[in-house]
């Protein structure tokens, strides 16, 4: 199928899907769905760099909270007010230093602010693609568990820069007063039916993304990574540049489904932003799912997040967690290659068992 | 010295306080076909890492078909016409192989054609030609029935006949191969024997690493002895086994 083709159907399904949520559901439907998007953005996005190339990241909340800071400061920036732009300088363990501030009026900006939620998508997609990028440069030396440490490392420095950052709420949090409902011409929408949507079309974006890496040459120079470096580099592949390119769309794409996150919680604070269910989840859900086409985060996702929004409301949101560990612990013994692989060999053993 | 392919001069490299490669000059002429032989640890696969890019060699240069190769990354050496099979072989794994060879076509021979690398003379090839690319090459080393089979349904014979269809797919000027035959029975030998002249008959230079004494007498115009990281021997195969010194490394004074 070509990808035009796949992008316009997918659009179709999620229309319908949000169709029938219109007609069927209430607003817990929006904010239960909306969550489950998220994660299929974030495990389509962990899987572009963990599947395709092999690389794990454990610092996926790191990109997801790059995204929802940079809404929650473009939210907070006034443009009305002067803008403040001041240089410091200080030579340590010295009291010889200066501090020049000057101010640049930035009124002009008015018109457009505040941005619309697209408009902050793109921004927390730009930031968090080029901390991916940055992070891929420091770190894509380092092979396996060293890599995956490093990762780790960088949620916990980017917590802590957070948590110091006073503009946006430091370890106070910050609030977001959104409104009820928004007007498209003429046509009134509730806030959450406008957020799950936004959500619907990322996800839509993400697959078709990931598909279409899958099926190109790019994808084919991420298996190489993935099965051997050396022999990849014998072969003319360039893996640094192409490790490069994939934690750049990797985390681009964490960032944008972290940019409405502010949003949608109203509340935001480090220790959300970077919770550690962002990270578990965007490494179970392929896992579960199976990592090595763009189905298997697609499945993993829609299994596991529909498992914990039910398990959240029938029993509590901490056993979210202990469900997604048990499922993990599952697959990694029984299905080591996720649904999509039991799905395939399942079906390769009928096919033989015919002829 | 013109008309030479490959001129290393030079060329050293330490693992700590160990000199793997102590000062290696070595000419290799276009279209030559080469033995490289030594003893377990002389320096042979390091002194192959270091062409090819894998390794970095602390002394010396590298030049190949009037390029420095100095400071270049594996691919690029790749993209210039070098190409290196692995003493064990490396195939993608989750790619079948026909896809294996697509890898090189698709990254070397394309990305030539962007690059504007001027040595070879390549238009970019389109989704039949890399088809029939394929099938061309499989034809080559007689695996054209195994094309989407996984490697790990392969044996070991088809795997080393893989690994060189794979470098050739990039369409090298020099192959280096490392160990194409160990383990291998006899008959299998003669096989990639009979592949290797086959390919230098194409005019690609061939620099062969071997520990199977039969194989490379059979296969080199000019063999090569490395001993300790130091070349002690080289030149016509008949000379080089009869070499005191040659004799002396092998089977001790």
């Amino acid at each position: 199928m070509r990808t035009p083709f796949f992008f316009i159907i997918a659009l179709v399904v999620g229309a319908a899907v949000f169709g029938v949520a219109l007609w069927k559901g209430g607003d817990y439907t929006f904010y239960a769905g909306y969550v489950v998007l998220q994660f299929i953005v974030l495990a389509t996005a962990w899987n572009i760099l963990g599947g395709y190339c092999g690389y794990v990241n454990f610092g996926s909340a790191a990109f997801f909270a790059v995204g929802a800071y940079c809404s929650v400061a473009l939210h907070k920036f006034d443009p009305t007010k002067p803008l403040e732009l001041c240089l410091s300088v200080w030579i340590p363990f010295t009291e010889i230093g200066f501090r020049a501030c000057s101010t640049l009026n930035v009124s002009f900006l008015s018109p457009i602010f505040p941005l619309p939620i697209p408009a902050l998508i793109v921004f927390g997609g730009l930031i968090s693609g080029i901390v991916g990028l940055g992070m891929g440069y420091l770190t894509l030396r380092l092979r396996g568990a060293f890599f995956a440490i490093a990762t780790l490392a960088l949620a916990v420095v980017l917590q802590t820069m957070v948590v110091n950052w006073d503009y946006v709420g430091g370890s106070r949090g910050a609030y977001i007063i959104r409104p009820s409902e928004l007007t498209f011409a003429g046509i009134k929408l509730g806030y959450i039916q406008y957020l799950f949507l936004i959500m619907m079309l990322l996800s839509v974006i993400a697959l078709t993304l990931a598909r279409l890496i899958e099926r190109s040459r790019l994808g084919y120079g991420f298996a190489t990574i993935r099965d051997d470096e050396l022999a990849a580099e014998a072969c003319g592949v360039p893996t640094l540049r192409l490790k490069l390119i994939a934690t750049t769309i990797s985390g681009m794409l964490m960032g944008m489904a972290g940019a409405p996150f502010p949003y949608y919680i109203g509340y935001l604070e480090p220790g959300t932003a970077f919770g550690l269910s962002y990270g578990v989840n965007s490494i179970a859900m392929p896992m579960i799912g199976g990592t090595t086409s763009w189905v298997g985060p697609l499945v993993g996702a829609l299994i596991v997040a529909t498992l914990q929004q039910w398990v959240t409301v029938t029993i509590s949101s901490e056993w979210g967690v202990l469900i997604v560990g048990l499922l993990l612990i599952f697959f990694v013994i029984i299905a080591p290659k996720g649904v999509v692989g039991l799905v395939q060999a399942t079906r390769r053993r009928f096919k033989t068992g015919e002829h | 010295m013109a008309g030479q392919l490959l001129e290393i001069e030079n060329v050293g490299k330490r693992f700590g306080g160990f000199a793997a490669l102590d000062g290696i000059n070595l000419t290799v002429a276009q279209g030559e076909r080469v033995g490289l032989i030594g003893p377990n640890g002389s320096g042979k696969s390091t002194l192959v890492n270091c062409l090819c890019g894998t390794l970095t060699n602390e002394t010396g240069t590298v030049q190949f078909d009037g390029y420095p190769m100095n400071g270049l990354a594996a691919h690029q050496r790749t993209h210039r016409g070098m190409a290196r099979s692995f003493q064990l072989p490396r195939p993608f794994g989750s790619l079948t192989v026909a896809e294996n060879l697509r890898i090189p076509l698709l990254y070397t021979v394309n990305a030539r054609a962007h690059t504007g690398i001027k040595t070879h003379a390549h238009t970019h090839l389109n989704h039949a030609q890399l088809e029939a690319r394929c099938a061309e090459l499989l034809g080559l080393v007689g695996l054209a029935n195994k094309a989407n089979k996984l490697p790990r349904d392969l044996t070991q014979v088809e795997m080393r006949k893989i690994e060189l269809a794979r470098a050739m797919a990039t369409d090298p000027k020099l192959l280096i191969a490392d160990e194409s035959m160990a383990g291998l029975s006899q008959s299998e030998v003669e096989d990639i024997v009979g592949l290797l002249i086959k390919l230098n008959e194409r005019g690609i230079t061939i620099i062969l690493i071997e520990h199977i004494m039969r194989a490379v007498m059979s296969f080199s115009q000019r063999l090569v002895v490395l001993v300790s990281g130091k070349k002690i021997a080289d030149g016509k195969p008949g000379d080089v086994v009869n070499n005191p010194q040659v004799i002396g490394a092998y089977l001790g004074e």
